[in-house]
């Protein structure tokens, strides 16, 4: 048998540097004291549980974030991405950003995605590194966990959210 | 130690070939299957022999008069005396076709203890159990303020057999327990804790949802009271499988559902239920699904349940030696007696991470909590990767699942 397959492009696509990076080095990861709206995320496929905590001040923008919770390489990288892209952003902004993120990734091909680029302007380029996600549909879910988190946590929903 | 030392002892190509589906490539690699403990692959003859039920002789059975439902009727009653044979139950009015384990165990936690228990009563079960035999005794607890307990386990996830032994007190009214644990492979001596239960009076269902396929198993010798399992897990199709139940018990018992072929007469004012097993079979059942896990136990029975178990076992045995091989794997469930299923963790990588770069190399492994939270929580962890093995599986794919660990090591230096 052949024991020295190469591990596909696409693996390693999907584990890029900055995805591993940070899913080892969360940014802004633990509990916010102050948060004024959080939401937990659930994927019951797996069980991943990841908190999503926002301070949103009186001119409704983000002023703080941070996420806790324990998942798969893919949902941790995302959630960090996530709080790195989001605070300071108004509450308007975020949801735009969270619903071009959800559409971009639930493309099943990168050249309909293509078409959603001008969604991920500038400043969140670096949302791009999760792009990879696209050829594992089973994983789609895994990427947007914290999103969804993030959505019910602007909307100061009381259900968890989840990625069903 | 030599190669012929660490080769199983029996040669699994024979059996191998006698399941087209592994016979592919899945991402440009040939198919490595390890998740047959989660569905089991069909050989030719049961997707044949349901095809061939499908094509010749499909109508709905206990019912027409006519040719083709005599030969539904027929193919699909014999295939029930196929499966009291295999698992030596004294009659056939003791197999009950459901759609899987799942159902088995909520027709007994319905049927069985709900018009009977009340809060003072318990339902034991234990750490190891798959939710398949948890959630059902928690609605019947909801439903009739009964208690659920549960027997602990130790670190390799063997039962701790005399804390369960403690617990069977005169307030239990049923134990409830796996005969292998689907998420470690822990084989539990489920005939002496029947005797010890049958001491004190207590009745026991046993989820074989994982014992039938690697084993051979008797009911009788047992002496358990309900053993259920189901098809897929056996090369059967889904949406098949089996309550067997103590005529007495059964007996007793009332219908679990209500509807066509249960009934023997039926009127407004009153209702008269059929004889067993019928009683507990309401509407068209699944009957080319049942067909064919009769023709999966033929299969069954001419490869013998004997070099089947002496099969996996060895190379059961072969996997655990190349899997302690592997730098930073933590092996989860390490019991004495064990079917081929083993759990385990690679370093620090999430179990998902490695089932999408496993999957990538042709080798299809489960992930995730396996349907046992509570068990995962008892190792402080919140999912393994499992390779399970059946006697199809050889050496080669053990082979090739240590090579694409050391693969995703590589991914996540």
């Amino acid at each position: 048998m052949n024991g020295h397959a190469a591990v596909t492009d696409d693996v390693l696509d999907l584990y890029r540097e900055l995805i591993l990076d940070h899913a080892r080095s969360p940014r802004h990861f633990g509990r916010l004291a102050n948060a004024t709206h959080t939401a937990q995320g659930i994927n019951p496929l797996c069980g991943d549980k990841l908190c999503v905590y926002l301070s949103i001040d009186n001119t409704e923008h983000i002023d703080a974030i941070s996420f806790e919770g324990s998942g798969c390489a893919i949902s941790v990288a995302s959630a960090s991405l996530l709080t790195d892209t989001v605070i300071g952003l108004s509450v308007d902004k975020a949801e735009t950003v969270f619903s071009a993120v959800t559409k971009r990734l639930a493309k099943g091909s990168a050249d309909e995605a293509n078409d959603l680029d001008i969604d991920l302007e500038r400043p969140f380029a670096k949302l791009r590194a999760l792009d990879g996600v696209r050829e594992f549909p089973s994983r789609v879910k895994c990427a947007t966990l914290a999103w969804h988190a993030l959505h019910s946590a602007l909307h100061q929903d009381t259900q968890p959210a989840t990625t069903e | 130690m030599t190669q012929a030392q660490r080769q199983p002892s029996v040669a699994a190509a024979d059996w191998r070939k006698d399941f087209p589906i592994l016979n592919q490539s899945v991402n440009g690699q040939p198919l490595v299957y390890l998740d047959s403990a989660a569905s089991a692959q069909q050989p030719a003859s049961v997707i044949d022999t349901v095809a061939r039920y499908q094509r010749e002789d499909h109508a709905n059975v206990h019912r027409g008069v006519h040719t083709l439902s005599h030969r539904a009727t027929d193919a699909y009653e014999g295939a029930r005396d196929k499966i009291r044979e295999f698992i030596n139950a004294a009659n056939r009015s003791e197999i009950v076709l459901t759609s899987g384990t799942t159902e088995s165990i909520n027709l007994v936690a319905q049927s069985f203890c709900r018009p009977r228990i009340g809060s003072g009563d318990k339902i034991l079960i234990t750490h190891l159990e798959h939710h398949a035999n948890i959630v059902p005794w928690q609605l019947v607890c909801e439903q009739t303020g009964a208690e659920l307990i549960v027997a602990p386990i130790d670190d390799h996830g063997q039962l701790e057999l005399e804390a369960l032994r403690s617990m069977m007190t005169n307030d239990v009214f049923l134990l409830a327990i796996g005969h292998v644990s689907n998420a470690l492979g822990t084989v539990n001596p489920v005939k002496e804790i029947i005797a010890h239960a049958k001491k004190c009076g207590i009745p026991v269902l046993v989820d074989g949802a994982q014992g039938v396929p690697h084993m051979p198993v008797d009911v009788q010798d047992l002496d358990c009271d309900f053993y259920a399992f189901s098809g897929h897990k056996m090369f059967g199709p889904t949406g098949t499988g089996v309550l067997y139940g103590r005529e007495t018990l059964l007996d007793a018992m009332p219908p679990y559902q209500g509807g066509g072929d249960m009934i023997l007469e039926v009127s407004f004012e009153a209702t008269i239920y059929n004889e067993l097993p019928y009683k507990f079979e309401a509407g068209t059942p699944n009957i080319s699904g049942v067909i064919g896990l009769g023709a999966a136990i033929d299969y069954l029975q001419s490869a013998g349940m004997r070099r089947i178990t002496a099969y996996e076992s060895d190379l059961h045995e072969y996997m655990l030696l190349q899997l302690r091989r592997v730098d930073d794997i933590r092996l989860i469930g390490t019991a004495a007696n064990k079917a081929s299923v083993q759990s385990f963790l690679l370093g620090d990588i999430h179990s998902h991470d490695l089932g999408t770069i496993l999957d990538h190399q042709g080798v299809a492994i489960r992930t995730g909590h396996h349907c046992a939270m509570p068990l995962m929580t008892r190792f402080g962890i919140s999912g393994t990767a499992r390779a399970s093995l059946a006697f199809y599986n050889n050496t080669d794919d053990v082979d090739r699942l240590v090579a694409a660990l050391e693969k995703a090591r590589q991914v996540f230096k």
